[in-house]
């Protein structure tokens, strides 16, 4: 029973990093039916800059919860300026064109910002300091589960609970709703159209930069690489739950680390990927726009 | 396919010395087969070899040669392709070659060692790792000094079962050809060790992972007493700080491809104990220091792949030629396996199989943020 708590807290633990990537992709798809798949590295770069902000402020002598804190903000602000700026470079100019154009616009920004990081850092793996200190009521289970992923499970909760009451309650949030059920009308009805993709663009990114910031403080090492793994299960998340449904990203993220959790502590780890994979080819044949997802009503 | 400069000078210059010394030798020369690629793609992994041998020789003939005699060199271009490199062998055996420096590749070896081994001929390879070629016991004529592909993981198992004495290992491997070749070998030696040891968990992990919790908790499960990892270092220190920070605190044990600094740096203060296989130094050897030297004031710069191996191959040859007296090969195998010889790769025998002793991989242990061997 243990054995399988450990198992269910792993995946829960990973599935919330996954959840975090996949509301970028599933929001960003909602609106503009695009595929971002430069999110990966803005996940990658919110990793990157949460470490330097980390490393600034912990010469500050601030206590370690608070560097965190800081660093998450500072990682999120950074990485959803890289989230606006791509969207205003890659995405924004080809907005009218076929939809081919942009996806070879988005592997490009991939690239592109993958190998910025390559260059302007380096190709090494990078050792990233355990930002969440050691809870001492916790330390008899930390076995099970540890400091750090109580942290991670509550910020990404305390983050889908942020979000949900910004898309339900805020006159944003609603704007977002209603570009993504009809562009053209909102458009007609007075949204201001590129604001609302923007915001969009800037908050999956911020999501993203927080999920960077907590796998980097938790398995204390990162590289320019990262986000292309990340981007690609985060990703499947996002179509398994159902693209363009904010819950499904969240559901999504979680039945995915569970599988792989369960898979690696069951059967192989050698297979996780294949499990996960298999999982989505089944219920993509059950149900092809994923769980939660609907072909046209309920997005974002 | 034109012959190689490299090689023309070396016949040329292999004559010179013998013209010019044969008058004070008695007796006809000893003649050193040396095979290996001379040219082709893989010629940079033969040609430093013969320029060893050839070095080796020039010293040793400058000195009155070997038993009296002077000792000259035949060297043929297998361009590392099993099915010439036979050809190279029937071409030794009919020059009457003495004994061979070679083959360079494990799989030219394979296919030239039946024909030397008919021929009463040995063979002393400075490069071919492929573990069968000892073990097999097919091939008694054979030699080596260099350690073959499972030796990293003898060497851990033999580490974890003797010195750590523990029973309980998990085997873990990162699915890539390293680390998963040396994975299973590690399985296998744990196996056959005659019930000290059992393999509790054989699995593969997915380099990149977000996180390995899964297989760390795996890992407890399985109750291991110690991890033998075959891989690199950016998986080897997730698992080494997920284990550390779940409070699986049994020994990691790994290879090479973790044996590095940076492993150190990004595990920080998790790295502290990890035990790792690594080339044994010999860089500061005397003898490998004037071997290195020697290429440099003959022909420039640094020697390229196996250039010390096969320094060392040639001496011990030259050597077990010296001491049995004969240049039969039951009495050079002899000298071979019983004589220890000074080399640039230390002091060496060789064992039952043909392994160089000494040769090889030893264990490193992280101590204070460096790596240091272990006693």
């Amino acid at each position: 029973m243990d054995y399988f708590l450990e198992l269910f807290v792993g995946g829960l633990t990973r599935g919330s990093i996954y959840a975090l990537i996949a509301l970028g992709y599933t929001m960003v798809y909602g609106i503009l039916g695009l595929i971002n798949f430069a999110h990966g590295e803005i996940y990658m770069i919110g990793a990157f800059t949460g470490l330097i902000a980390a490393t600034l402020l912990s010469w500050t002598g601030l206590p370690p919860l608070a560097v965190l804190l800081l660093a998450a903000v500072a990682a999120a602000a950074w990485a959803a300026a890289w989230g606006l700026a791509v969207e205003r470079i890659a995405y924004r100019p080809l907005r009218a064109a076929p939809r081919l154009a942009p996806l070879i616009s988005a592997i490009g920004a991939s690239i592109l910002l993958q190998n910025f990081v390559l260059i302007a850092q380096t190709s090494d793996f990078v050792s990233f300091p355990a930002l969440v200190p050691e809870i001492p009521w916790l330390a008899p289970y930390a076995a099970v589960i540890s400091s750090a992923e109580v942290v991670i499970l509550a910020v990404t909760a305390t983050a889908m609970l942020g979000l949900t009451l910004f898309v339900r309650g805020t006159r944003l949030g609603r704007a977002m709703r209603a570009v993504a059920q009809d562009r053209t009308m909102a458009l007609l009805c007075g949204v201001d159209v590129d604001r609302v993709i923007g915001a969009t663009f800037a908050v999956g990114s911020a999501l993203a930069a927080l999920g960077g910031v907590l796998i980097g403080s938790h398995v204390g090492q990162i590289n320019f690489a990262i986000g292309f793994l990340a981007g690609i299960k985060a990703f499947t998340a996002a179509v398994l739950g159902g693209i363009g449904s904010i819950p499904g990203a969240v559901l999504g993220g979680f039945i995915l680390g569970w599988t792989e959790s369960f898979a690696a502590g069951y059967v192989s780890s050698a297979y996780e990927d294949a499990f996960a994979f298999i999982l989505l080819v089944a219920i993509l044949i059950v149900r092809p726009s994923g769980i939660l997802g609907r072909s046209t009503a309920g997005r974002a | 396919m034109s012959t190689p400069v490299s090689a023309v000078l070396a016949a040329l210059a292999v004559v010179a010395l013998t013209a010019g010394a044969s008058v004070a030798s008695a007796g006809e020369p000893i003649r050193l087969g040396v095979a290996g690629p001379q040219s082709g793609d893989l010629a940079s992994y033969g040609i430093p070899s013969s320029r060893a041998a050839e070095l080796v020789v020039r010293e040793v003939n400058a000195k009155g040669g070997v038993l009296g005699r002077q000792v000259k060199l035949l060297v043929e271009d297998d361009v590392c392709k099993p099915e010439i490199a036979a050809n190279t062998a029937g071409k030794l055996v009919s020059d009457k070659a003495h004994a061979v420096l070679g083959h360079i590749c494990s799989g030219a070896a394979k296919a030239a060692l039946g024909i030397y081994r008919d021929a009463g001929i040995i063979a002393i390879s400075p490069s071919a790792t492929n573990p069968e070629l000892t073990q097999s016991g097919q091939y008694p004529n054979f030699y080596r000094t260099i350690a073959p592909d499972d030796a990293q993981a003898r060497i851990e198992v033999a580490f974890a079962l003797d010195t750590l004495k523990v029973k309980k290992i998990a085997v873990l491997h990162d699915k890539q050809d390293y680390g998963r070749g040396l994975a299973e070998f590690a399985k296998k030696f744990v196996e056959s060790s005659g019930g000290r040891g059992a393999v509790v968990m054989f699995e593969g992990i997915t380099p990149g992972a977000v996180d390995y919790s899964a297989v760390i908790q795996k890992i407890r499960q399985s109750g291991a007493e110690a991890v033998i990892y075959g891989g690199y270092h950016p998986e080897a220190s997730k698992l080494v700080a997920g284990m550390r920070k779940k409070k699986i605190d049994v020994p990691f044990i790994s290879d090479d491809g973790v044996k590095d600094e940076t492993f150190i740096k990004v595990a920080g203060a998790f790295a502290e104990g990890v035990y790792a296989s690594g080339p044994r130094d010999t860089s500061t050897n005397p003898l490998a220091v004037k071997a290195v030297a020697a290429h440099r004031a003959a022909y420039g710069g640094d020697p390229g792949a196996f250039y010390l191996n096969a320094w060392a191959a040639t001496l011990a040859l030259l050597n077990a030629i010296e001491k049995a007296g004969s240049t039969d090969s039951a009495a050079i195998a002899k000298a071979l396996h019983t004589e220890f010889v000074e080399t640039p790769l230390g002091r060496i025998r060789f064992d039952a199989r043909g392994d160089a002793e000494g040769v090889g991989f030893a264990m490193y242990q992280v101590h204070k943020g460096v790596y240091v061997a272990v006693k």
